[in-house]
């Protein structure tokens, strides 16, 4: 009878889920030993840096244990088997911590590739520059104090020695940049930095050829490393979000275990399973593939799939979905689709869909540079032909005026405008637990008018409570914990949390309906409606437990899923700023009501599918508001990715976290006004930092076309107006948002 | 003023080991984990 097979007690899903992987990815060395490498949740400090690798040293077999505070990832080797990878992992996440093994070759290396090549470049033109500096300062006093000229063409044609080998190199990132640009008929910020530096090195190499005053080195050279220098500050700023893309990868590469007819299992990568395979799915594991249930009764946690909080029975012939955590007895599971075919693989899909025409958002920076560039070569022409052709001056002088216009309008502090700004916000707000990932969130998160909210797992804590435990007579409340701490179905989780009491011996599990203990008296029931023989009424379908004693008066058990502590004062404080607050939630009517009124919110859905949900911003969207999606599930990922900017508790899955724009920690929702508030601020300083080049170029300007611009003058020019913008923007770091 | 052809040479080249030195330690890995270097001094064992 296969309903009424004795549970060991489930470990809890997290650990056994991707513990159970670990061996999956450890990797052989040529010289024997194995590796495995695990992105590891929950790492805050030093401390816990210390903790994992001790503990993990402590072990005879493994070799060593590397643990990367700044990517949160964990690097170890080890003697042995590779099944010991899955013993290795359960011992970190016995620390509290949540390691989630997966393959290097499989992740992005591209813009970790980026990030060197930038840095590399960016030293090289630091260095060229304070040695170029160097002798134009020496060039600058021999003006002054009067230096022969064959002193100061020594001193250029060493600043052309240094400047030019280093121009070359430092330069490729820009170059390659307006190059694709052109390629697609556009025009980005780095045509005219390439243009302007290419021009400027030229100029410069043929002054400094016919021994002439003027040669521009320094200010091509600094101008490099600059640009270079908020080029990596933006790359930066964005790849604080790849290690949380990165997960869904790990996600796409979970293995499945899979039963052949001679009855041997084997591990494979769930997207190889072949449809009808039967996929053997352990209590605590997620399902892999998409099918339907062969053997086996038990409850299946879909929250990530549908938003629904109560966890649902499945039987044979029951469907099930990838993504969905089986939390009771073993399952097996005919797999109808696997890999791309899933459920799970539609929505990201969906999700995708909807990212790729949110990606037409175009960055303030590149609006202006749209501008700019035309304008910039248009006044460098007219500067070139008003000299010539006008004035009557030779043309060689007339294009070393023009090309001065270019050097003094090389967009050096637009360039670093957007970026100091951004870095300095992304870091205020990591410091307080919130991981910005798309570089133009902060922008659109400046704009929203609208915030809509999730409920299970956003609003709520996603966790179901025991509601009204003092009202329960203690003894029946006392039992009921006793048994319930005998399985790992959430509400008896919920259940054994309301009682400090021993689990109690003897007690059976039948999957999909409740536990059993049998007395002397008779048997004792605690589980769903149907299992204590209760008649329906309309409390049907709630989230509820009832205990059947023996000749007794069946007692229920019921459950909410409570708020998060901080989620009424944040949507007062949202209400009061003019945002308007909505709550959609693909869970059950009653549900939502109740957590609506909790929290005042007037205007909220419920049952919503994830489609609808999508089509719910859409039309918001169509109605001119900017909306900011906070939800978590998996159906939200969808309606995440339409938002016109959205956020998802770390606690989300990793589909939503990669969906989202902005992931935060903990379980505070005043996140929310956080990002919101330091978006603002941010908007205002940018839009001041762009004020602020627009002026430096009005005064630089009429400079450079009236002939009048020395060396000197564009070094002091160019330097002083990086360092105002950068300025500008630190003060973002020590400020206080006005309405936190 | 013969002496500034050695000296700036020389200048460079005390410059160019020093960009040396950093492309060294870029490819070393030591900037991998800045955040982790910060804690690790504070740690009692290793």
């Amino acid at each position: 009878m296969e309903g009424s097979i004795a549970l060991p007690r489930a470990p809890a899903p997290a650990t056994a889920e991707q513990a159970g992987d670990a061996a999956f990815y450890a990797r052989r060395e040529a010289d024997g030993a194995l590796t495995l490498h695990a992105m590891v949740e929950g790492i805050h400090c030093g401390g816990c840096v210390a903790k994992i690798e001790r503990t993990l040293a402590a072990h005879p077999a493994v070799i060593s244990a590397r643990v990367n505070l700044s990517t949160r990832r964990l690097a170890m080797r080890w003697h042995g088997a590779a099944e010991l990878a899955t013993a290795l992992v359960a011992k970190v996440n016995a620390l509290g911590f949540k390691a989630v093994p997966y393959d290097p070759a499989r992740l992005a290396l591209a813009d970790r590739a980026a990030e060197t090549a930038l840095l590399r470049a960016m030293a090289v033109a630091g260095f060229a520059a304070a040695n170029v500096m160097l002798m134009s300062v020496a060039i600058w006093a021999g003006r002054v104090e009067g230096m022969e000229a064959a002193t100061r063409d020594m001193l250029h044609w060493f600043s052309a020695m240094i400047a030019l080998p280093a121009l070359i190199y430092a330069v490729r990132p820009f170059v390659h940049s307006a190059w694709r640009a052109l390629k697609r008929g556009g025009v980005n910020m780095d045509v005219p930095i390439a243009v302007g530096v290419a021009l400027t090195a030229g100029m410069s190499l043929f002054e400094t050829l016919n021994g002439a005053e003027h040669a521009y080195f320094d200010s091509a050279v600094s101008l490099v490393f600059f640009l270079l220098l908020g080029r990596y500050l933006d790359l930066r700023a964005r790849g604080q979000a790849r290690s949380a893309a990165e997960r869904l990868l790990a996600l796409n590469a979970r293995s499945v275990t899979v039963v052949d007819q001679s009855g041997s299992t084997s591990t494979i990568a769930a997207e190889r399973v072949a449809p009808g395979s039967i996929v053997l799915v352990a209590p605590g594991e997620r399902i892999g593939v998409d099918g339907v249930v062969a053997e086996g009764r038990s409850d299946i946690d879909t929250s990530l799939i549908t938003g629904e909080s109560v966890p649902a029975p499945v039987k044979p012939g029951d469907a099930v979905y990838a993504g969905a955590v089986n939390l009771g007895a073993p399952l097996r599971v005919t797999a109808r689709a696997a890999g791309e075919n899933t459920l799970l693989a539609e929505i990201v899909r969906l999700m995708e869909a909807a990212e790729q025409r949110k990606s037409r958002y175009i960055a303030l920076a590149d609006r202006v540079s749209r501008l700019y560039a035309p304008i910039v070569h248009l006044m460098a022409l007219l500067t070139f032909g008003g000299w010539w052709l006008v004035m009557g001056a030779p043309w060689q002088s007339s294009l070393v005026n023009a090309i001065a216009v270019l050097i003094v309008t090389c967009p050096c502090a637009l360039g670093l405008a957007v970026p100091a700004v951004q870095v300095i916000a992304t870091g205020r707000l990591m410091r307080r637990g919130i991981l910005l990932k798309s570089g133009t969130a902060l922008e659109r998160l400046a704009t929203v008018d609208t915030v809509v909210f999730d409920k299970t797992g956003t609003l709520t804590l996603g966790k179901p409570a025991l509601v009204d435990a003092a009202a329960i007579a203690p003894e029946a409340l006392r039992l009921a914990a006793g048994m319930a701490r005998n399985s790992a179905h959430p509400l008896a989780r919920a259940l054994a949390q309301a009682a400090e009491v021993p689990a109690t011996e003897g007690v059976r599990e039948m999957p999909g309906a409740g536990l059993s203990l049998s007395t002397p008296d008779g048997e004792i029931r605690l589980g769903s409606r149907a299992w204590c023989g209760v008649a329906e009424d309309e409390r049907e379908g709630a989230m509820e437990l009832w205990l059947k004693r023996p000749s007794m008066v069946s007692v229920r058990f019921a459950f909410a899923d409570a708020p998060r502590p901080d989620a009424a004062a944040v949507v007062t404080s949202l209400e009061s700023r003019g945002y308007a607050v909505k709550l959609i939630s693909g869970d059950r009517k009653p549900a939502v009501a109740t957590v609506a009124a909790a929290l005042g919110i007037e205007d909220w859905a419920a049952r919503v599918s994830p489609a609808e949900k999508t089509a719910f911003l859409n039309g918001l969207a169509q109605q001119g508001h900017n909306v900011l999606m906070v939800g978590d599930g998996l159906n939200d990922a969808p309606a995440l990715a339409a938002a016109h900017v959205s956020a998802s508790p770390t606690s989300a899955g990793d589909i939503s976290q990669t969906a989202a724009d902005a992931v935060f920690q903990g379980a505070r929702l005043a996140a929310v006004l956080e990002l919101l508030g330091t978006a603002t601020v941010a908007r205002r300083l940018v839009r001041q930092n762009i004020g602020a080049a627009i002026v430096y170029n009005m005064v630089a300007v009429p400079i450079a076309v009236l002939g009048l611009l020395t060396p000197f003058l564009a070094a002091i020019a160019m330097s002083g107006s990086s360092l105002a913008v950068v300025g500008n923007a630190l003060r973002l770091a020590r400020r206080r948002v006005a309405w936190m | 003023m013969d002496v500034i052809a050695y000296l700036i040479p020389i200048a460079i080249f005390l410059g160019a080991v020093g960009l040396a030195a950093f492309f060294w330690s870029l490819r070393n890995g030591q900037y991998d984990d800045l955040d982790g270097a910060a804690e690790r001094i504070l740690f009692d064992d290793d």
